[in-house]
């Protein structure tokens, strides 16, 4: 628009292992919202590759791209992005509609989701009527209801006050312990440090990737 | 994805903003209704003159003095004689029957009630030729009128005229021109036909109109049936040539007389009407696109209110093609449903009109298909900018959208 491109993200090179629990940290303006976008399908790379479980999605068209999001892909936002007009069963079934799934597959998977974040008797409460942690938590189950390859967050508890913000992370510890591959993209020190492996960016390049020894 | 599932986010979405859906049907109402309303009553007014048309038999060719020019002046003057229903009635091939009236509004006087009532005097064989049926007594006979006898047959309506019982006026007498004649006779209604009702008309033999009350060799019509081996065109050229050597007409001189076909100017008539109705529901057609203006209207500030929404779906794996489909058929149901009610409300319209101001009307299933078609068709058509504008949004911007 202004004429002049800048390049978001340049020397990006990053291996993310089935398992793995990594933490992406950088200031406003590191380009690690661009890194998130590519990561989780929504945009594509100028220059350079994205491989995801073999598949080269930099190549790939728009209803391919929607294809991996609805499967491969859990997103959870920072402002939980919920469909207000729904049940939290409703919005956590909206993935598996796009996926095809059968109405009673959609009820039974929807539910073992809630289930799974502790909200078995919220089922029928719109977004409205519940607190930011269980929004938050309807969000994930959201994202975990068709067994994505990854969970990708965003600043998930920017919109928390910090004991919910707890709770939430407590519950990604788990699901990461469960087998599940977990990315949150944050600017929190403390969130950071639960993750397994913290990546750095600054003005679009990685400028440290750290190992974190179990502690 | 399922197009059930398509259909049931749309109506969540409908009931969730329920006033607003109503006023965005609104158009599509009104336009549906009036399309309905107006179809219904263009059918009616047809449905009534194929019944006319059908009363008035077919068959029958109707001849009446014509004006004609002499020396710059355009006269107006009877020219048929009972001699020319006389000689068309001798020898033709192509008219079975002929029937002569004499026409004249008259004083006409029973009891001690007066009014003018238009007499015609008509040979016996004028019921058989216009379809008329007898309720009580019969039609006077080719004694009766041989003899020149004061005799009278009634239209259906004028014993109601007279205050009497129809059955109980046979035997009586009623004066015409203040000349006693005798009832014989009451005709079943028939119906009227444009601008002439011929039920509430009296009939009294042809030499007795012409000898006792007119006193003139004039008549007004002749009415000529076709033989029913021969075709109008036929029937009309005999005619023709039978009445100009009647009334000596040189060569290359215009007739004084003209022929018509009722049948053909009913079916003018009808043409006329149907293009009225076409012209009624075209203007309420317009109606349903501007409608359609509305639907698009508010189903483009759907789009931008639902921006986020739209930005959450695609991340979670909607296509753009499920993202089209959900906004394209939440404007058809819009349009369907404003169809729907339209429907009603022009068929309720039609049923008042035809209760309170007793019009015709006719509501047929091809006018309620067809205004349910194009109501789809206008939410399917208006629909697809404002879909192909929600399914065309970039899933970060729409994210990012307040």
């Amino acid at each position: 628009m202004g004429g002049s491109f800048i390049d978001a993200l340049r020397c990006v090179d990053l291996d993310i292992v089935p398992g793995e629990y990594v933490a992406i940290r950088g200031q406003s303006g590191s380009g690690k919202s661009t890194l998130m976008n590519i990561i989780g399908c929504l945009d594509r790379p100028t220059a350079g590759e994205y491989w995801l479980n073999g598949d080269r999605v930099s190549t790939m068209n728009d209803k391919q791209l929607a294809r991996i999001r609805n499967l491969e892909i859990g997103f959870v936002f920072q402002t939980f992005n919920l469909l207000p007009r729904m049940s939290a069963l409703a919005n956590v079934e909206v993935p598996l509609i796009y996926s095809g799934r059968k109405r009673k597959h959609r009820f039974a998977l929807a539910s073992a989701a809630l289930e799974t974040v502790g909200l078995g008797d919220r089922m029928s409460h719109r977004p409205s009527e519940m607190s930011g942690g269980q929004r938050q938590r309807v969000a994930i189950a959201r994202a975990l209801v068709t067994n994505p390859s990854i969970l990708l967050a965003d600043e998930p508890t920017g919109n928390l006050d910090s004991n919910t913000g707890k709770e939430i992370m407590d519950l990604f510890d788990r699901l990461h312990d469960e087998g599940n591959t977990v990315i949150v993209v944050t600017h929190e020190q403390h969130i950071a440090k639960r993750a397994s492996r913290v990546v750095r960016l600054s003005d679009g390049d990685v400028v440290s990737d750290t190992y974190m020894s179990e502690s | 994805m399922l197009l059930g599932e398509t259909v049931r986010i749309s109506l969540t979405s409908i009931r969730s903003n329920l006033f607003r859906a109503l006023l965005t049907m609104l158009g599509i109402v009104i336009g549906v209704g009036a399309v309905i309303t107006m179809v219904a009553l263009g059918t009616g007014a047809q449905r009534q003159i194929d019944k006319q048309m059908a009363a008035l038999g077919g068959d029958i060719l109707s001849i009446q003095s014509s004006s004609w020019f002499s020396r710059g002046v355009a006269r107006n003057q009877r020219t048929l004689t009972t001699d020319d229903a006389a000689a068309l009635s001798r020898g033709m091939k192509h008219v079975s029957a002929v029937v002569p009236e004499i026409n004249s509004r008259y004083q006409i006087k029973y009891g001690n009630q007066n009014l003018n009532i238009t007499t015609i005097g008509t040979t016996p064989n004028y019921p058989d030729v216009h379809g008329f049926n007898f309720a009580y007594g019969n039609m006077f006979s080719a004694a009766d009128e041989a003899a020149r006898k004061r005799v009278v047959v009634l239209g259906a309506e004028i014993p109601e005229m007279f205050d009497a019982d129809p059955a109980a006026l046979i035997g009586r007498t009623i004066q015409i021109r203040s000349i006693t004649f005798e009832i014989i006779g009451v005709l079943e209604p028939k119906g009227g036909f444009g601008w002439r009702n011929p039920d509430d008309d009296v009939w009294i033999p042809l030499s007795t109109a012409q000898f006792r009350v007119t006193g003139d060799e004039f008549v007004e019509t002749i009415s000529a049936k076709i033989a029913p081996t021969s075709s109008t065109e036929m029937a009309m050229l005999e005619i023709e040539r039978v009445l100009r050597r009647e009334h000596g007409i040189l060569p290359g001189n215009d007739n004084d007389f003209a022929i018509m076909d009722r049948r053909q100017f009913a079916e003018s008539r009808q043409e006329a009407t149907q293009v009225f109705t076409y012209l009624l529901a075209g203007i309420a057609g317009v109606s349903l696109v501007v409608g359609g203006i509305g639907i698009m209207n508010i189903m483009l500030v759907t789009v931008t209110e639902r921006t986020r929404e739209i930005g959450v779906r695609k991340a979670l794996g909607a296509t753009r093609g499920n993202i089209l489909l959900q906004f394209l058929v939440e404007s058809t149901i819009l349009c369907l449903l404003g169809g729907l009610i339209g429907l009603l409300l022009g068929a309720t319209a039609s049923a008042l009109l035809a209760r309170y101001a007793g019009w015709q009307t006719a509501m047929s299933t091809g006018s309620a298909l067809m205004a349910f078609g194009f109501s789809a068709t206008v939410g399917i058509v208006f629909g697809i900018w404002p879909a192909r504008r929600a399914a065309g949004l970039d899933p970060i911007e729409a994210l990012r959208h307040e």
